[in-house]
Formats: C-alpha cells, structure tokens, sequence
C-alpha cells in the first residue's frame, strides 16, 4: 500500500466536515429564506450600517486587546527568555496554566472582581473610593479579552525567542552593537513569526467572541459574534436569521482571511510551525 | 518519551474511569430529556423525581428566553420531551405542529389545576399543554434609591436613574414596555408602532446598566441597580430577601404570562414525559415549587401547602385590578419579524 | 543600573502573574465562603463542595466533557499521524492544497466552524447530542494534531525509511520501528494539545449542545443567571487537578532528561575507559 494512502480517511473527514459545512454557509449566505433561490438580500441586509457599526465596534475592541496582549505579552516572553532554562520552564508553565482551565471558568473569575459587590469595589470601598462601576463596561469586556488570550500571544514569541541562537546576539554585540540597537536590529526582527502568529490567534477570538461581552458586558455593546449568535439562535430559521447569520459569517470570515493575507504579507520567510 | 506515552494514557483512563463513574444511573430504563428556564424548578423536586422514578434518567438542560427555546423545539430531530414555554411560544409551536396531545386522562393530578388557568386563548382546550405557572412584569425596585412612587413605565426613561436600570433581554418583553408607554397594544403589527417603541428604547439605552435574565434577581438583591424590568415571581424572591425593594405594575397596564408545559410531537419518551408532568402536578410538588420560585401556580390543590407569607403578597396573589389592566402576548406569526429587527437594532447601537 | 533592571523585570513578571493568578485565587477563596453573595464573608465552609458533588447535572456535564476530551483527542491523534504520513508523501502540489484547507478550522473563528458543523449535521442527519459533540471536537482537533506531527516529519529523512526498506523490512514495520519512533514527540504534543483544546472549548460545543451539554455550556447557563458559588467550588478543583498534573507531568520529563543524561554520562565513561585501556 503506497504511503499516500494513509490519509483517505482524513480526506473523506476533511470533505464532509470542513470542506462542505463552508459551501453550506456560503449557500445560506447567498440564498433566499423562502424560496432558496440565489439573492444579494442577506448581504445586504449583513452590510446594514447599524450591523457595520458592530464590525467597527468588534474590530476596535479587539485591536484593543490584542495590542494590550502585545504590549504585556512580548516582554513577558523576552524576560523569559532570557531567564535560566530551568526558571524559564516554571515560568513559563506558570503563564500557560491558567489555558488550561476551562475559558468559561476564566471569564466567570472577573464578574466575581468587577461586580459592585465584588473585591475591587471592595477594596476600593475600604480607601473610601467607589463603589465604581466595572461590570457591563467595555473596559470590562477588553479585560476579559486580554485575560482569556494573553497566554496565546506570550506562547509563540516565547517559543522563537528561547529558539533563537545565542550567537546571533553575541555577534551583534561584538560588531558593537549597544542593547537597544541588538533589540530593534536582531532580537524583534527574528521574532516577527512569533508576534504574528501572537497576534493571529489573540485577534480572531476577540472579533468573534460572544461569551465575554454577554458575560462582562451586560449585553450592552453587541459585538460580531454576538450578532451572528443572535441570528442563529434567537431570531432563527423561520424569520430568515439563519440566512443573515450565514452572511454575516460570510463576511467575518473573508475580514480575517483579508488580514491573515496581510500579516502573510510580512511573514514571507517563516515557515508557519509557530503555532504551538 | 516511552514514559510519556505511558502518562498519556494512563490520564486518559483516569478520565474515562471518572466519566465512567460519576453521574451515570445503571437503572435507569427510560430517558427524558427537559427543557426549562433557569432556575425555574425546585432543585429538590428534581431530585425527589429522581429518587422516586430510579427507571427514568432525566437530562435537564435550562435557556433564557421564547426564542431559545422555540429554536431547540425547532431543530430537526429535536432531543427534547418536555418543554416550560410561554403562551405566545405555545402557539406558534402549535401552529408549526411541533406538540404532542396531551391525554390528560394519563394525568392522576389533572384535576387540581384551577379552572380558571385552563382554556386560554393560546391553547383553547388545553389540548398541548398543562399549567404551570403564571405572572405578570413589572418593575423591581429599590426603595433606598428611588424615592418617588413607581406608577409609569416612564420611570425607565427617567435620566436620575442612568446607569442604575435592568431591562429584559428578550425581545417581546422589551418591546412591550415601550408599547405600553406609548400605548400601543403590546401585540401591534403595525411598522410606525414598532418603529416609535424602537426609537424609545434606542433612547433609554444609554440609561441602562445592562439586559439581563436570570441575573437580573441577585442583582437586585445586593443592591446593584436601582430598577430592573421583572417577572413577578422574581420580584417577590428578591423582595423577600432584600426588604428594601418592592415591585409594582405600571398603570399603563403589562404583560400577564403563562408558563405552560408542553410534550413535543417528537419526543422518544412519551411514557416518561407523562410520569414527569404528573409529578409536577401534584398538589405538594407543586406548592414546593411555588415556595421555591415564588411564583404563582395555577394548581389550586397546592394551595393549603403554599408558604402563608407568599400567599399574603399582592405580587403572587395578583389582585383583579392588576390582572384587569395586563394583557397576554399572542403569536404575530410573520410579523414577529418587525419585532425581531428592531431588537437586533437597538441591541446593536 | 544592571540591577535595577533585574528588580524591574521581576516586578513585571510578578505583576503578571497577579494579573493571571488573582481571579482564581479570588475564586478559590470564595469557594469556602459559607455566605452565597461573594462581598460578605460568612464564614468557612465547604458547602458548596457538597452541592457541588451533589448536582448530577454539573457531573453529567463534566462525564461529557472528560469522555468527549478523551475519546475525540484519540480519534483526532490516529486520523491526524495517519493523514501527516499520507500528505507527508504526496506532490508538493496536493500537499500545499489539503495542507491549507487542513488550516481552515484553525484561522477560521470558531463561531463560523461551529455554525457550518450545526448546518452539515442536521443535513447529514446526524442525531442530536452526544455524537454531534463528539464529531465537532474530533473536526477541530485532527488539524492540530496533523500541524503537530508535520514538522517532525519534515525532520526525519526519507532515506532512513528507505534504508530500512532496503534491508528487507516491511514497509507497514519500518513505518512502525523507524517513523514513528521520530514523530512520537510531535505526536504526543498533538495529543496533549488536542485534549486541552477540547476542555477549553465553549464556542463550538454551544452549537451543538442539544441533549449533551459539557462543563463549558453548563457553567454558561449558570453564569447567564449570575455569581454561583458552585462555579467557583468546581474552578477550585479544576485549577487544583490542572495543577497537580502539570507538575506531574513536569516531574516525568525532567526524570526522563536527568534519566538520558545519566545514560550519556555512562556512555561518556565508558568510551573513555576505553579510550585509556
């Protein structure tokens, strides 16, 4: 049996449940609730200014987050790096744990912190500020954004920078180099794969998150994927939600493969293994 | 890396021993699959159920709105056997012939319901569903904050209270405060009506501190929010665990809901569904219940189990000029459209 | 200077881990507060344990989400090292096109990958519930594993197996004793990665939640009704069980390098003694 063979199951799999659902939704996307004949309603309904206010809304709060995630994130993963490999280990072990728990967990932690009754306020009570209010904010959503992915941006970088070869510095720092130029000239140069894989996988959660805002955000600032839920599973089938939905689906999804374009753009020479 | 493997696979069979033990119930014979609202039952009737019935193995699964729920019924091969949705909800899934009939000669308990619940318009004979609850909406308040007496609708609107009001997250729950406001039937089909109720509830948004279900009654009680829009039964748990609040119905008029249980047309399990719904019929099942949820019941037989208190409460014993001034939703059918584009509207802005 | 910096690093890298920490300790904390609203202390207590090993619901949920984790990561790791062998040895061409739909559910958002399975079962008829679970997770775990196990096969030379093959072996036990034994550690990473993706996950499994909710959709119905000291009694053991297995898993691996080190300082030995003799 020829080796190639070896993936026929995966590729009967691959058709029928990654391939085909997309077809699906694209049809959905194009056809009439009623009829199921070809029509532009559902994108035209999908590109409803009220409907791109929430795009904007989604793309800013998650462009928010992932440049706070980047901010915190890269040092996080340059510290570490350049700490004693067993101290780096723990550390970074440290900073992956809390992945491990359940994203719902996570995300349920803050309304405990930001409620008006919760610690913050508590302790902001007892040096006579407050009580403040954190919960349903979208400051309170951003938090939950960053705290849910920070581990997925400090990951990648951590995993380039600690591969990256010591005498790639050293050499720069013989030729003279001082610590700053070493950074800007060798060190985020070589780590660029990490940053932009970083900064896919913190991205695209947070322009399709539904949880959080629902969650954090008292189902005051509607986002994407709030929308699209919406569509699915409160307005429904009947009232041609699954129609809309499928549209709104359908522009999100060529939004990210627009930005996954650009950022390969910039990334011409990584080899994409980045990922884990 | 032998070693690893070995770890590997030993996690997964401590997993799989775990799964294996926890939960599962070798008895069991039947299976019932129930759809409710959140926190909408005695979690000790449930287990009660359980214990008595060890042949029926109950999969319990909670939503937050109609259109949750009449989504799930709705789906092809829906899983579920027994379902709590309200009036309107009930219509339409009769209308999309998604309702068992119910033989309520199979129903020992049938006869406690109070007459006067049975026979609505939503199911004229009572032919797909048993009562279980009923309620009006009104508004949840706190008497530290608000000082004026709540009479209108309009109060929601009022800018002293910004950041402090809970509004319903549901489409016709919301919809119907503005129509009322306006004065408009909560049931118009007309575009404009819709329209103007849109706009209004596009105004009070800034005012609002979140829309919220479930939620919205621990809220209340810690003292988060000044106002919040409310079912009845919510409001009298929250009143009685927080005395600085009170409810009241705004003279424009409200909504007056049933909650009724249903079987789906597709259900698996009809032998059991039937065993669970006389359960809940029984007169002391259903005072637990209504001690639990604070809610009002239509079971007239549980009367003399009901916590004396709750049956002192206006806002369980709803009095005749509160019920003279509510109205019930009916099924727009097509026109639930207008509705649904204007919520989607105003939760986007 | 110099250590003014060291300080200030380690200022960061704590704040951080505050940052991270806090919440859940935060959680744990509460989880033995006898008093249900989280401002007020009420007391120590474990109540909420015993609710918590009392409600059949969050137990059933958590049986479904170990039992889905376990059996979808298996099935994804078979399908996957079969399916990275298989493309590994296809034209560049065909590579490069099941390679990048193979990517589809990774940069595709979660929300669009669970809506399209929701539409693809109810065409396909799948029955609702528990197999649907399982299909989904299997779906979006096998592109991990598959991106996992391709790297290392990129790694091993050809001519290995090739070398085997020459030797007389069968193709089915040089697969077995020469390839395998080189993409085991990708195998194993996908593996792991593929179990924590399919605990962590909510989005997709709320698609496909009727009649087999898992922990993530319960404690989102849960938390849709509010603060629940329940939630945070079951995120004390979680973190604690995370925990206790990640240092177990920690404690193996670094037995494992001291254990090989051992073993080349033997070798080293030996070589030397021989060396002098």
């Amino acid at each position: 049996m020829k080796r190639k063979y070896f993936a026929t199951p995966y590729l009967a799999w691959m058709i029928v449940l990654i391939v085909a659902p997309m077809i699906i939704i694209a049809y959905y996307a194009f056809t009439g609730q009623a009829d199921g004949a070809f029509t532009l309603d559902n994108i035209k309904a999908a590109l409803d200014p009220i409907y791109m206010s929430v795009l904007w809304r989604s793309i800013s709060l998650a462009v928010i987050s992932t440049v706070i995630c980047l901010v915190l994130g890269y040092p996080i993963a340059y510290i570490l790096s350049r700490m004693k490999p067993s101290t780096a280990a723990i550390l970074s072990m440290l900073f992956i744990l809390p992945m491990w728990m359940n994203f719902l967990l996570r995300t349920y932690a803050w309304m405990t912190l930001l409620d008006t009754n919760g610690l913050i306020n508590r302790l902001l009570g007892l040096v006579g500020i407050g009580p403040l209010r954190l919960m349903n904010t979208q400051g309170a959503v951003v938090v939950g954004m960053v705290y849910n992915y920070l581990p997925f941006m400090i990951l990648p970088i951590y995993n380039i920078l600690q591969k990256m070869p010591k005498a790639n510095i050293e050499a720069a720092q013989d030729l003279g180099a001082n610590s700053k130029q070493v950074f800007t000239r060798v060190v985020l140069p070589l780590s660029r794969p990490g940053v932009i894989s970083g900064i896919i996988m913190v991205f695209v959660p947070c322009i399709t998150t539904f949880a959080i805002s629902r969650l954090l955000g008292g189902s005051q600032f509607m986002l994407y994927g709030d929308l699209i839920e919406t569509q699915f599973l409160s307005v429904g089938q009947a009232y041609g939600g699954w129609n809309v939905g499928a549209a709104l689906s359908c522009i999100m999804m060529v939004l990210v493969f627009i930005c996954l374009g650009i950022t390969n753009h910039f990334d011409k020479d990584s080899s994409g293994g980045t990922l884990i | 890396m032998k070693r690893i493997v070995s770890f590997v696979l030993l996690a997964a069979m401590i997993c799989l021993a775990m799964a294996g033990c926890s939960g599962g119930n070798s008895e069991a014979t039947m299976q019932l699959y129930v759809l409710n609202w959140g926190d909408y039952i005695d979690e000790e009737v449930l287990e009660n159920f359980r214990t008595e019935h060890p042949e029926i193995d109950l999969h319990y699964t909670t939503m937050t709105s109609n259109e949750e729920m009449l989504i799930q019924l709705q789906s092809e091969d829906c899983i579920y056997d027994v379902c709590f949705p309200s009036d309107y909800t009930i219509s339409k899934l009769i209308n999309l012939d998604l309702l068992a009939e119910i033989d309520t000669s199979k129903l020992s308990n049938y006869e406690n319901i109070d007459e006067r619940f049975l026979n609505q318009p939503f199911d004229p004979d009572n032919t797909y569903s048993v009562p279980y609850a009923w309620g009006t909406v009104g508004i949840l308040y706190n008497t530290t904050m608000v000082d004026e007496p709540v009479t209108s609708w309009d109060i929601l609107w009022d800018e002293k209270y910004a950041g402090q009001i809970y509004m319903y997250d549901s489409v016709r729950d919301s919809m119907m405060v503005a129509l009322e406001l306006l004065g408009y039937s909560m049931n118009t089909t007309d575009p404009d009506e819709i329209a103007e109720a849109e706009a209004l509830l596009v105004e009070q948004k800034p005012l609002v501190q979140a829309y919220g279900t479930d939620d919205l009654r621990d809220r209340m009680i810690a003292g988060s929010g000044a106002m919040a829009v409310t079912y009845s039964g919510d409001a009298i748990y929250a009143i009685m665990e927080n005395p600085d609040l009170a409810y009241a119905v705004p003279e424009e008029g409200s909504n007056i809901w049933f909650d009724n249980v249903i079987i789906t047309k597709s259900s698996q399990n009809v032998e059991a569904a039937y065993i669970f719904l006389d359960y809940l019929l029984d007169a002391e099942v259903a005072a637990a219940n209504a001690n639990y949820l604070c809610y009002s019941t239509p079971n007239a037989a549980a009367e003399e189990f009901i916590d004396p208190e709750l049956l002192a409460s206006d806002v369980f014993n709803v009095p005749q000029d509160v019920i003279d001034r509510c109205e019930g939703f009916i099924d727009l059918e097509e026109d639930e459209q207008l509705y649904h584009s204007a919520w989607t509207r105003i939760k986007a802005q | 200077m110099k250590r003014e910096h060291r300080f200030l690093k380690g200022l960061f890298i704590g704040i951080m881990l505050v940052f991270l920490y806090a919440p859940i300790i935060v959680m744990i904390v509460y989880s033995f507060n006898a008093s249900r609203t989280m401002g007020n202390w009420g007391g120590f207590s474990t109540e909420w344990y015993g609710a918590l090993f009392r409600d059949r619901d969050i137990l059933a949920a958590l049986e479904v989400t170990l039992s889905v984790a376990v059996i979808s990561s298996i099935v994804a790791t078979l399908l996957g090292t079969t399916a990275a062998i298989g493309i590994h040895s296809m034209k560049r061409r065909t590579r490069n096109v099941i390679l990048t739909t193979t990517n589809l559910p990774v940069v595709n958002p979660d929300l669009v990958t669970g809506i399209s399975l929701m539409f693809a079962f109810s065409i396909l008829m799948v029955p609702q519930g528990y197999t649907r679970l399982l299909l989904a997770h299997i779906t979006f775990n096998i592109p991990y594993v598959i991106l996992s196990v391709m790297p290392k096969l990129r790694q091993t030379s050809d001519s290995l197996y090739e070398a085997a093959l020459d030797l007389g072996a069968k193709p089915s036990y040089a697969l077995r004793k020469v390839v395998l034994p080189q993409i085991a550690p990708g195998i194993v990473s996908g593996m792991i990665l593929a179990f924590t993706l399919s605990v962590d996950d909510f989005v997709i499994s709320f698609f496909c939640q009727q009649g087999a909710q898992n922990l993530s959709t319960y404690i989102y119905s849960l938390a849709r009704r509010g603060i629940n000291p329940k939630i945070n009694a079951l995120s004390a053991i979680m973190f604690v069980v995370v925990l206790a297995l990640l240092l177990l898993v920690n404690v193996i691996s670094s037995q494992n390098t001291e254990e090989a080190k051992a073993k080349r300082r033997e070798k080293k030995r030996r070589r030397m003694a021989a060396a002098e003799a």
